[in-house]
This record gives structure tokens, C-alpha cells and sequence, in this order.
């Protein structure tokens, strides 16, 4: 028995889906260590091309190599141990990286293609009729959390352990701002399908961006840290980690692990541009209507893929523009920061929304447009102004200058010169 | 020096003004900083394609080679100061009586172990004869141990190939011809 064609369309999108995403992902770290490479004024890898030849290619070939490499290695597992734990944590972190790939669209939807019997539009995404996308897209990369802290468990190390915690407390930390960034675009749109929230931005021809400034800054940092990327990469920071959660892992488990870091990182583009960038609209190229040709198809999908390449250049270029946050200050972003900022933009938008038929009636339909962009910048302004002056997230770093006399010589920080005044 | 030592100055951090606290500005100059680094030009000499330049080959300590007299023979007299001025003792010389009438000894053999040699410039400095010079080759490459013992031949060739690049320091400057 053949199967239904429904399932057949889910299973040629998976398929098209994984080997993007594996494939980008590989080429991915070829731009990340070129990126690298370039803000250090080096060159970075340029040497490998096609195999057995001396085609260079400028380097297109190192993934390649990067790949066979890291599979050749020898999968080491220490003695030490938890050996079902310690296998199945890059088990679980992938399939989940993976998994919420389902919910997510990746271009808008294909003209209907009468000959292979899809009568309608067919939509650019593994699950086209869940309703609940968001929800699934959150749920999943919480158990990515499980993925991270089982890897630092079973390692039985003590790098490993604390890298493990640090990921956890900061995961779960950074959910609730992110939470509450994409609740604002959610409210806005109607809707928890992500298709939805693309079509919303695109037919009012206003991205959430800039209909709601402060989620988006929220939502950015909060996906930066999400995804551990550098300002925020405290699980795996090295030069105190070793190499934080992964420190025990070697050979393809390891590669697991650094394949799914970097689906983190495409996942956050990947929502960032859905929720606030206007997925695959732009102004006067792609249109936001149905789709009828291949054409328009087609621009949508490379419309989308160039705003998520964009947005992971961003993510890079950030890489080596910031010093890593140490974890007390990492908290209070997160707490005193972002949480009130979230809950500001939240507020926001509900009050906009609920009063965008007063508006209209009161200003006409122009005017009500541009009130609705307007209070949330004007929110967007005072909360930031407000959150630098008030600065919860800044730490006092002066040494203590109440110690006595007697212990004076011994507490780290005192200031000897306040004493020998006193 | 004690934490109390009074000659110690304590200075103040410098409290935080609007725009870092805002963190924005603070966020687009480093970001700027590191976009003008991304299209700056490179510092990376890519090796083999490319040379490294040598700021100055006449005191760069490359390779050593063993240079030759206007008649072409080697000018080494044999008469062991490199050897002994040698702290990673890699030269060894045998000396014989010398077949010219110019001179008494010259090496019969002469050898260096490049890979002992730590590239001081010692013997160069301690040559009377001005006989054993540091080149500015500086990719020494060899397949075998043995293979990167340097003979008298060997040594004279690197001095082949490298005089023209190189030339001996003159008479005028004070160096024996």
C-alpha cells in the first residue's frame, strides 16, 4: 500500500528540511570561522576545495574535511561515566534542535501543482495544520535544556557539571523575556502559527519589528542567549570551563553537540525574522497575497533565506564584538532587565490592540496606523532610558571599605589606604 | 611591595555616564569596530605561495652556509672557534693540513646539525675569517634526522645559492675578502 499523499509531501519536506539545515549548518562553520578570521585580520580557511585536485574554491571544501575529521576521531568514553545519560544527552539535544524545525516555515507556501494532485497552495513547512506552533517551537527548545544538563550530568566532571548548571539557570532564565517578547507579537498577530504571524506582518505591511521595538530587543537578546552565543555563552565559556558541558565528549557525539549549538543559532534567526523581521515579505518585491507562481515562490523562500543570513552574520559579527557577561550580571539582565522591559512591551501591545477600534474611530484610519507605531517607540525610548538609569543590571565592582582593622590585611578587596587614613 | 605600601596611587573607577549605562553606544563602536576590522586587509602571508618578509637579511639567523674565497675555495680555516663559541655544540669540524700555501688548516670535513643548532649566531660572530654566515632562508624542511646534518658540500651550496641574494659583506666594511 502506497502511502497518502499528505504524508508523502511531509516526508520529501523533512527530507529537504534535514539536509538543508545539516548542510547549512556545515557551512554555517565555515562562515563563522571565516567571520573570525576577518574581524582578526586573517585570512582564515582558504585552502581547501575539491578533494585529489588542486582546486581551491576558497575554502568551500572545509566543512568537508572539518566533517571526516571529527567523524574519523576516536569516540572516546571515559571510565567514569553515566554511559546511557552520557550517550543519550547529544541524542536528545539534536532530535529536539531538530524537532522544532517542524513548526517552523521556510519559505511561504508552492503554487498548487495540479499533476502530482496538490490542488492547493502547499505550504513551506513539515506541519502545515499545528496549531499551536509557537508552543511547540518553545516546548522543544526547553528540552534542549534537558540535552545540555544530562551532558554535564553523566559526565561526571566537574567542568562539565557546572557548565551544565550555568546552561540551565541562564535557559531557563532567558525563556521568560523571550516568552514575553514573542507573547507581544502573538497578541498583535491573533494567532500561534507562525505562517500566521508572517502573513499578519505582510498584509498590514508592517513588521513587528517595528510595530514593537522593545520585544524585539528583547526577544534578540534573549534568543542570543538561548542559542549561548558569545555575549552570553557562559555553559561552554572556556577559558573558565574548559569546555563547559561538552568538555567529556569527543568524536561524533561531540559533533552532535556542535551541530545542534548551531541549529540553536539558526532557530533564533530563523524566529527572529519569522516573528519581527516579516519572514518573507519585503516592501514591493514579494507581494502578500496568495501565491500563483513559481516565481513568487520562489522570491518569497530567497527573500526569507537572505534576511536568516543576514540575522546569522549579526549573530557572528556580535561574537567578537562583546566581552562575555559574568553570571551575576547575566542574572540581573535577565531579571531586572529584560523581564520588566518584556512586560512593558507586553502591556504595550495589549493596550494598543485593545484600543486600535477606538483609535480608528477617533483618528481616522491613517493616523490610528501611525499612533499604533508610535506609543510603542515612545514606551520603547523610556523603558530603555529607564533601565540605563536605574542601571539594576549594573554591579558595584568598588572594593569594600567597611572591613576592621584587624582583618583588614586579610579580605580580599578591602582597601589598605582607608585604613592607614583611619 | 605590600597592598598597604603608601607609594601605592589607588585610583577611582570612573563612575558610568548616560550613554554606558544605555550600553548603546558603547554596543555600536565596538560593533563598528569589529565591522571595519572585517574589511580591513589582511595580515596573513599565505606561506608557500607567498614569502614572509625579512626585515633585514644581513642580521637575520637563518640557515648557515659557508661561504668561499674569490677563487672558490671554502674559506673556513679550521680553526674551531665556531665549535667552541657553539653553546649547542651542533658544529663539528675535522681539520687537515691545507693543500694551498695561503693558509695552514682547512676543514676537511664540516658539519652542522641543523636540528640542535638554536640559530644564536654565535659561530657567525666568532668566525675570524668571516667563513660561516647566517642566511636569511629561513624554511628548513627535511625528511630524516640524518638529512638535516649539513655537510661542508651542502653548507658551500646553500652559499651558491644564496650569494647573489646575500652577498658576502665586503673588504670595505671591514670583513676579510
Amino acid at each position: 500500500m502506497l502511502p497518502s499523499l499528505p504524508t508523502i509531501v511531509a516526508l520529501v519536506k523533512i527530507g529537504l528540511l534535514v539536509g538543508g539545515l545539516m548542510t547549512a549548518a556545515a557551512y554555517l562553520v565555515l562562515v563563522e570561522r571565516w567571520m573570525a578570521a576577518w574581524v582578526q585580520d586573517r585570512k582564515g580557511p582558504n585552502r581547501v576545495g575539491i578533494p585529489l585536485t588542486k582546486i581551491r574554491l576558497f575554502g568551500l571544501g572545509q566543512p568537508l574535511a572539518d566533517g571526516l575529521k571529527i567523524i574519523l576521531k576516536e569516540d572516546f568514553t571515559p571510565k567514569h561515566v553515566d554511559k546511557v545519560l552520557y550517550v543519550a544527552a547529544p541524542l536528545v539535544l539534536l532530535a529536539a534542535s531538530l524537532a522544532i524545525f517542524a513548526a517552523i516555515p521556510f519559505g511561504s507556501s508552492l503554487p498548487p501543482i495540479p499533476a502530482l494532485g496538490l490542488t492547493g497552495e502547499e505550504p513551506l513547512l513539515v506541519a502545515p495544520g499545528l496549531d499551536v506552533g509557537v508552543l511547540w517551537v518553545f516546548a522543544l527548545s526547553s528540552i534542549a535544556v534537558y540535552g545540555v544538563l544530562l551532558g554535564g550530568w553523566a559526565s561526571n566532571n566537574k567542568y562539565g557539571f557546572l557548565g551544565g548548571l550555568r546552561s540551565s539557570a541562564q535557559l531557563v532564565a532567558y525563556e521568560i523575556p523571550l516568552g514575553l517578547g514573542l507573547l507581544g507579537v502573538v497578541l498583535a498577530a491573533g494567532s500561534l502559527k507562525l505562517d500566521a504571524i508572517m502573513n499578519a506582518q505582510a498584509s498590514s505591511g508592517v513588521w513587528y519589528a517595528f510595530a514593537q521595538p522593545l520585544g524585539f530587543v528583547v526577544f534578540l537578546i534573549a534568543s542570543f542567549a538561548e542559542a549561548a552565543r558569545l555575549p552570553f555563552d557562559l555553559p561552554e565559556a572556556e577559558q573558565e570551563l574548559v569546555g563547559g558541558y561538552h568538555t567529556e565528549y569527543s568524536g561524533i557525539k561531540l559533533l552532535l553537540f556542535l551541530v545542534s549549538e548551531f541549529l540553536h543559532m539558526v532557530t533564533a534567526a530563523f524566529l527572529i525574522v519569522i516573528m519581527f523581521l516579516g519572514g518573507w515579505h519585503l516592501w514591493g518585491v514579494t507581494g502578500s497575497g496568495p501565491v500563483e507562481t513559481w516565481l513568487v515562490a520562489l522570491i518569497r523562500f530567497a527573500v526569507l533565506s537572505a534576511k536568516i543570513f543576514g540575522v546569522i552574520l549579526f549573530f557572528m559579527l556580535v561574537r567578537w564584538s562583546w566581552p562575555r557577561f559574568r553570571f551575576d550580571q547575566l542574572m540581573n539582565l535577565a531579571w531586572k532587565v529584560m523581564l520588566p522591559l518584556g512586560l512593558a512591551n507586553l502591556v504595550t501591545v495589549a493596550a494598543v490592540e485593545e484600543f486600535r477600534p477606538q483609535l480608528v474611530t477617533a483618528l481616522g484610519e491613517g493616523w490610528a496606523k501611525a499612533a499604533a507605531i508610535a506609543v510603542p517607540w515612545a514606551v520603547f525610548f523610556l523603558g530603555w532610558i529607564a533601565a540605563g538609569l536605574l542601571t539594576p543590571s549594573g554591579t558595584d565592582n568598588t572594593p569594600i571599605r567597611t572591613a576592621g582593622p584587624l582583618d583588614a590585611e586579610h579580605v580580599l578587596g578591602s582597601r589598605p589606604h582607608d585604613l592607614v587614613e583611619a | 611591595m605590600k597592598p598597604s605600601d603608601p607609594s601605592i596611587t589607588w585610583l577611582e573607577e570612573k563612575p558610568l555616564g548616560l550613554a554606558e549605562r544605555l550600553y548603546l553606544p558603547l554596543f555600536v563602536s565596538g560593533l563598528s569596530t569589529t565591522a571595519r576590522h572585517l574589511v580591513s586587509p589582511k595580515v596573513t602571508v599565505s606561506f608557500p605561495e607567498q614569502r614572509p618578509k625579512v626585515g633585514n637579511p644581513l642580521i637575520y639567523r637563518g640557515v648557515h652556509r659557508l661561504n668561499r674565497d674569490p677563487e672558490g675555495r671554502v674559506k673556513c680555516v679550521a680553526c674551531f672557534l665556531c665549535a667552541t663559541a657553539c653553546p649547542a655544540h651542533c658544529i663539528d669540524i675535522v681539520a687537515a693540513e691545507s693543500p694551498w700555501p695561503d693558509r695552514e688548516k682547512y676543514p676537511e670535513s664540516f658539519h652542522i646539525d641543523e636540528l640542535r643548532c638554536i640559530f644564536c649566531g654565535m659561530c657567525e660572530e666568532a668566525c675570524p675569517v668571516d667563513a660561516i654566515e647566517l642566511t636569511s632562508l629561513l624554511d628548513l624542511t627535511g625528511k630524516s634526522r640524518e638529512e638535516m646534518i649539513f655537510d661542508k658540500e651542502k653548507l658551500l651550496s646553500v652559499y651558491d645559492m644564496t650569494k647573489d641574494a646575500e652577498p658576502m659583506k665586503s673588504a670595505s666594511m671591514g670583513c676579510t675578502p
